[in-house]
């Protein structure tokens, strides 16, 4: 019965988000949509990296290097999918749905790949040095692809066709696989594994010697964000036409950390609001025009002066929270954590 | 605690609902004419052209003079009293040098500021973003001075005022084999900017055709800041001049370190050096190097005079090359905007299709099949801290 139950609210997600992206794409002007895309890719490095950044406390700073390959990969499967499966089931959704999935998946896992290449070796570092490896490794992801002529060096990989690589992105698929990411990425932190994870950011020394395998955890906690850095990567190609050494620099990892620490570093909610903050902030702030930088960066300080643990701190929003029922509330109460 | 959460919440909800009641739904303000008309709808009232440039970041120096210039064209058109009797508003955006941020003003200006047209960007891989969205929205795009030749071939919607990437490698190999009368010369290219490496390309390709012989070629990266590798192995291949087409930051460094290893050899150059900046970073070390560009203000044309000592007025200094070309973009789209029966995107495309012999700023513009602009380019040879103008080479 109960994977009848899972099985019926998926489809229910499924419906709701077929049904939001039609209204979306057909009612909404395309700026605004554009940016709900661009912030759904944002909540997805940002619940990502805080498995890594947050609930583990290792500071990976190299990011933009994970999403450079899932949208490298998305972007180089999908145009040698594409004619391949026209070919069988020529055009339309359903073709267009495999193409960029398999492309998408094919992004995850090259980057989860890396993820690991990266992580074994770095990842029995601590505390700062794991930060310098991350970061040399994201800015040599960054040169390889500039050098890398089969895919477009420093102008960027856009498919043979002028007007650039095929428009998969839409709404539906973007918040799918944000859908897809908050549940594994929720699941993953709130098991025994992410107990672990959680041991590991309070006290290393202390987990290690209550036989937690620090470092295969770490990798894997890695992994599983450089997988989700790789599937933004994968949607922001194909939403922007084009994908160049340039969008990845490091800038953009930075915004990722900036995501997560305006949110709460250990809250997946926070990611999700530190996400869409950065998303927004930006744009909503155009009618200030060159001083929208300086009042973004200032709007930075104030955050982290009144709040330093971010909008959430640790906690996380749940419906529960919101709309409490009696019955769970002396056991909620005693959960509630102590700042 | 819950108290807060629920504020926190409040907070988030009330910031969705401000960003869905400021730009609101699809038919709340600009007409839906289909496919080619989505902006610029209404025959009365103002024009809106729109403009998206890098006024902040990196390339903030190219976004801000080719604004500048634009503001300039409108300001003049506006006090002749606008076009068909209405006024032409600007609206400009900023890009932060970035290429999401690129697409995100030119979908804002479709969406929300209804433009009839678009100018914009300097840098080829910003255009391309941005003349994507353009070209499936409609709108007429025109660049004022991305020389990549991929900028236009997105489609019908994307026109340029300036020459491409190959002719300016041409020019300077031209330059270099009959009038400077050289033979070997070294390439040092920037290989994180198509645009470098289109020009070294070209000028490799033009400068072997005529008997010339590349006898080095090196690479850097922007931001680099160390040339001494690079300049060492080109002292050692005997070159009698190198080509840097890079942008101004990295030039001035290279000239200085050129001289610091004593290589007595001039710099060659594209429109990228073309910057007050570069003087002050290069200093007297590039004195006798050469660059190409669209236009030398010593050597300028009355229209060239009337628009230098304009924008002297109004802005208190020179205009550059790039300033030049944004306001002969805003020029040409006028110009189009003037020959169309009505100020729609789809008249503003045929006007701006059948530009010919346009006088411009920085020479005669001729639109030509491929929406590139058949001109040619000048010279300049740096001479007592100032570019001077040396020669005209023809296409």
């Amino acid at each position: 019965m109960k994977w009848l139950l899972r099985a019926a609210v998926a489809a229910a997600i499924v419906g709701a988000l077929w049904g939001l992206s039609y209204v979306l794409h057909e009612h909404v002007i395309e700026y605004v949509v554009r940016i709900a895309m661009l912030c759904g890719m944002n909540i997805i490095l940002a619940v990502g990296l805080n498995l890594i950044n947050g609930t583990t406390g290792q500071f990976s700073i190299g990011h933009a290097g994970f999403m450079a390959v899932g949208a490298y990969t998305t972007a180089y499967v999908c145009t040698q999918l594409a004619p391949e499966v026209a070919g069988v089931l020529g055009t339309g959704f359903l073709p267009d749905a495999v193409v960029f999935n398999v492309g998408l998946i094919a992004g995850a896992a090259l980057a989860a790949a890396t993820g690991v290449v990266v992580g074994v070796p770095s990842l029995r570092l601590k505390g700062d040095y794991l930060a310098i490896v991350t970061l040399g490794f994201g800015e040599i992801i960054r040169l390889l692809l500039t050098n890398a002529e089969f895919l477009g060096g420093a102008t960027g990989f856009s498919g043979d066709n002028p007007t650039g690589l095929s428009p998969y992105t839409n709404v539906f698929w973007v918040f799918l696989w944000v859908v897809i990411v908050i549940v594994v990425i929720r699941n993953v932190t709130f098991s025994q594994t992410g107990r672990s994870l959680e041991a590991i950011s309070e006290d290393e020394i202390a987990a290690e010697a209550m036989g937690t395998p620090t470092t295969r955890l770490k990798v894997v906690a890695f992994t599983l964000s450089a997988a989700a850095a790789g599937i933004a990567g994968g949607l922001f190609a194909h939403l922007q036409g084009s994908v160049r050494p340039d969008d990845f620099k490091f800038d953009r990892s930075i915004d990722m950390i900036v995501m997560i620490i305006v949110g709460g570093l250990g809250s997946i909610t926070g990611a999700v609001i530190g996400g869409i903050f950065v998303g927004v902030t930006l744009e909503l702030m155009r009618d200030l025009s060159e001083y929208r930088l300086v009042l973004y960066s200032l709007l930075l300080v104030i955050i982290m002066l009144v709040r330093p643990q971010g909008v959430l701190g640790k906690r996380e929003l749940s419906f529960s929270r919101l709309f409490p029922k009696k019955a769970a509330k002396p056991a909620r109460a005693a959960g509630d954590e102590k700042p | 605690m819950r108290r807060k959460t629920v504020v926190v919440a409040a907070a988030i909800v009330s910031l969705v609902a401000s960003l869905a009641f400021t730009f609101g739904c699809k038919n709340g303000g600009g007409s839906q004419n289909g496919p080619g008309g989505s902006g610029g709808g209404n025959q009365t009232g103002e024009i809106v052209i729109g403009h998206y440039a890098s006024m902040t970041g990196d390339t903030a120096h190219f976004g801000q003079d080719t604004d500048k210039a634009v503001r300039l064209a409108v300001e003049e058109v506006n006090a002749q009293g606008g076009i068909k009797g209405r006024r032409v508003k600007l609206v400009t955006l900023d890009t932060r040098g970035d290429a999401t941020e690129a697409a995100n003003a030119v979908t804002r200006l479709i969406d929300v500021e209804h433009v009839s047209a678009i100018i914009g960007e300097v840098a080829s891989t910003l255009s391309l973003a941005g003349g994507r969205v353009a070209q499936r929205r409609g709108i007429p795009m025109v660049s004022p001075s991305s020389t990549n030749p991929a900028v236009t071939a997105i489609g019908n919607n994307v026109f340029r005022v300036c020459f491409i990437d190959p002719f300016q490698g041409t020019v300077m190999a031209k330059f270099a084999r009959e009038n400077l009368r050289l033979t070997k010369v070294a390439i040092i290219k920037d290989v994180r900017s198509d645009y470098s490496i289109g020009l070294a390309e070209n000028f490799r390709r033009a400068f072997t055709q005529r008997g010339g012989q590349v006898v080095a070629e090196q690479s850097y990266s922007a931001g680099d800041t160390d040339f001494s590798a690079q300049l060492t192995a080109i002292r050692d291949s005997g070159a009698e001049a190198i080509f840097v087409p890079g942008y101004y930051g990295e030039v001035g460094a290279i000239a200085v370190t050129k001289q610091r290893l004593g290589i007595n050899v001039p710099l060659l150059g594209g429109d990228g050096w073309d910057a007050p900046d570069l003087f002050r970073i290069g200093g007297a070390a590039l004195e006798g190097s050469f660059y190409s560009n669209h236009f030398a203000p010593d050597a300028a044309s009355d229209r060239a005079r009337r628009f230098i000592s304009a924008f002297q007025r109004r802005f208190g200094s020179e205009p550059t090359g790039l300033g030049a070309l944004g306001y002969d973009a805003a020029m040409v789209l006028f110009e189009a905007m003037r020959r169309a029966q009505s100020v729609t995107p789809a008249t503003i495309r045929e006007g701006l299709t059948a530009t010919r012999n346009f006088e411009g700023v920085t020479g005669r513009i001729t639109i030509n099949a491929q929406r590139d602009a058949d001109k040619s380019a000048v010279v300049l040879r740096i001479r007592g801290g100032r570019a001077v103008y040396e020669t005209t080479v023809q296409p």
